[in-house]
């Protein structure tokens, strides 16, 4: 197993390779993100009287909520991988840095719950 | 210690270890790559601390006609619309370099020149969009 995972003949892979899950989970939230961003955009600009049944009518689809639904959540894992970047670099107090981190979890997982009132509300 | 420092050493160059802030902002001079890094996070942080102005916003531009209105009122204070613009900034910024960043992932523009090209790039184009979605914003078209 060991030998596995050596490069070269003295360096040994090592840890829980939750950093690469992560790294690869922000690309991929991200990707989901700029379509989204693309998506809002375009019926922004081609929107042709910007009036509350306009708006409201492009969040009335389910479709519609669900993409923004599923959008949101990414980013809430997104927003999570950066914040706790920030913390670990930052922030050198073990205790300190476990509160913020915590925090931070527990805020995301608020604002996932609004977004879910916020989308089907209309 | 690997060779590179160790020539450093032997050279006299400055060598920096446990860098703090004042290095960076006063010994360095920090190339657009570095710029747009700190940025990033800088964006990213921005966006992730006003982020309940903006699910406030949304909420009260979807719940009903009445609360419509009252999200056209708070947005066409020029208070919200300078934080507006800051936010603006913030996303267009972190979009452009994250998309640098997935460009990058896949080995492209990895060289010392067309890294600092590409950041430079990244910097006007948020400056460019931000004047533009301003532009809007404040009803010049």
């Amino acid at each position: 197993m060991a030998s596995k995972n050596n490069i070269g003949q003295r360096r040994l892979v090592v840890g829980a390779h939750y950093g690469v899950k992560d790294w690869l989970a922000q690309r991929v939230t991200a990707i989901v993100m700029v379509v989204y961003t693309l998506v809002l955009l375009g019926t922004f600009l081609t929107a042709q009287n910007f009036t509350y049944e306009g708006w409201a009518s492009l969040f009335a689809r389910q479709w519609f909520k669900l993409f923004s639904l599923v959008t949101f959540l990414g980013l809430y894992y997104h927003v999570w991988v950066g914040i706790r970047d920030i913390w670990m670099d930052y922030v050198k107090n073990a205790g300190v840095k476990l509160a913020l981190q915590f925090a931070t979890v527990l805020w995301l997982l608020a604002c996932a719950a609004w977004t879910v009132q916020i989308l089907w509300s209309v | 210690m690997s060779e590179a420092v160790r020539e450093a050493t032997k050279k006299g160059r400055p060598e920096f270890r446990n860098i703090h802030i004042t290095d960076i902002t006063t010994k360095y001079k920090m190339p657009p790559s570095a710029i747009v890094s700190i940025l990033h996070r800088v964006s990213g942080f921005g966006l992730f601390l006003m982020l309940p102005f903006l699910l406030y916003l949304l909420q009260q531009s979807l719940l009903s006609e009445y609360s419509y209105l009252h999200f056209a009122g708070i947005v066409d204070n020029v208070f919200t619309k300078i934080i507006l613009l800051g936010l603006s900034w913030a996303y267009a910024h972190h979009f452009i370099a994250g998309v640098r960043h997935l460009f990058m992932d896949n080995h492209m523009a990895l060289d010392k020149d067309a890294a600092q090209k590409t950041a430079r790039w990244v910097l006007v184009a948020a400056l460019l969009l931000t004047a533009v979605i301003g532009l809007k914003l404040f009803g010049v078209f």
